[in-house]
């Protein structure tokens, strides 16, 4: 029987667990599948067979737009020296909790 | 149930729902490392074991049932090709990619509807299993409908090859619903399950599927048979001597 190949790689697809109610969506991998109904049951059956989770999205990697390597610098480092930006300098009354 | 005198029904019962997991956990399990995909791997791996777990609790009861001290290991590994009650469909060889999904199309179909009935079986111990192994099954069902309508409406390539995989598994349809005495002495006391009354529910869904997939629905030329006899295609020697190999040539080995 001749095995004709498929040129086309299927897509890309990024996959977001929620563990639990409450929890927002967590970046757990990706993989490949050629249409989202087929990402989402591969996102099952990989990132939640051990009940990893209640909740699944999967998103085309291509549509995720990401900051480059090349704007690192202006992107992040003025952050860096600005201690003030932290809630840091409160005094915090001992009867308060859970801070 | 009215236990002494259904007991060795409902064993024999057990081992066929039984044979019916193990043997196509075992079919399944020989993708992985094989399939098109590394994400089919899982799946097919994931499907295999929700079935390798019905097995091993229906064996277990069967052994049970049975009174005579055999193990779920017992019972797996140490008989012989005619001892088992599978039916053939389980034991097609897996083929191409279309044979098996049209494999798992046409079984799990079917035994969705069987253990939905069997939830509310008086066995509590079958009605259990089949209530935690209906959710499982449905997903089986979900993962092969996707399948057969991606490569039957896919390339005339897949949809060829899809058609093959029909034409090579529906001689083994009509096996899955021939009720036997001991089904219908089962089903009459609220135990078992008459398996000709999923044959309509079954049809419906299989040709829902094969019409939106662009399939034909094949004419068997041939049908088989005896499976619950314990009769069983050729493909299953070689089936059974892998299985069996490692607890044979080391009995009560263990990890």
């Amino acid at each position: 029987m001749s095995e004709p190949r498929s040129t086309q790689e299927w897509p890309l697809w990024e996959v977001f667990v929620r563990a639990r109610r409450g929890l927002s969506h967590q970046h757990v991998g990706s993989l490949h599948a050629p249409d989202a109904t087929m990402a989402l049951r591969n996102a099952r059956d990989i990132y939640t067979r051990r009940s990893e989770g209640v909740s699944l999205w999967v998103v085309p990697a291509a549509a995720i737009v990401a900051s480059s390597p090349d704007e690192k610098d202006e992107f992040f480092d003025p952050a860096g020296d600005k201690a003030y930006r932290h809630p840091t300098f409160y005094d915090i009354p001992d009867e308060v909790q859970h801070l | 149930m009215s236990d002494t005198l259904l007991a060795p029904d409902v064993a024999t019962y057990a081992l066929r729902l039984g044979d019916d997991a193990l043997v196509l956990a075992q079919r399944l399990g020989e993708w992985v490392a094989n399939a098109p995909q590394l994400e089919e791997d899982v799946a097919l791996a994931n499907i295999a074991l929700d079935l390798l777990g019905q097995a091993r609790s229906l064996l277990t009861y069967a052994g049970a049932s049975e009174g005579q001290g055999r193990t779920e290991d017992d019972l797996a590994f140490l008989r012989d090709e005619r001892a088992f009650v599978n039916v053939t469909m389980v034991e097609i060889a897996n083929g191409d990619f279309g044979v098996t999904m049209a494999r798992q199309l046409c079984f799990s179909t079917y035994q969705l509807g069987l253990y939905d009935v069997l939830r509310a079986s008086s066995d509590e111990t079958l009605a259990g299993v089949a209530g935690k192994a209906v959710k499982e099954v449905a997903y089986h069902r979900d993962h092969a409908t996707q399948w057969v309508l991606r490569l039957g409406d896919g390339t005339d390539e897949s949809h060829n090859r899809m058609q093959a995989g029909l034409e090579r598994v529906w001689p083994h349809v009509d096996e899955l619903f021939e009720a036997d005495d001991l089904e219908r002495r089962l089903s009459a006391t609220g135990v078992g399950v008459d398996t000709s009354t999923l044959r309509a529910p079954w049809d419906a869904y299989v040709d829902g599927v094969l019409a939106r997939a662009g399939l034909t629905r094949p004419d068997a030329s041939w049908l088989a048979a005896g499976g619950r006899r314990g009769l069983h295609t050729e493909a299953f020697g070689h089936l059974l001597a892998e299985m069996q190999h490692l607890h044979r040539s080391h009995p009560g080995a263990s990890w």
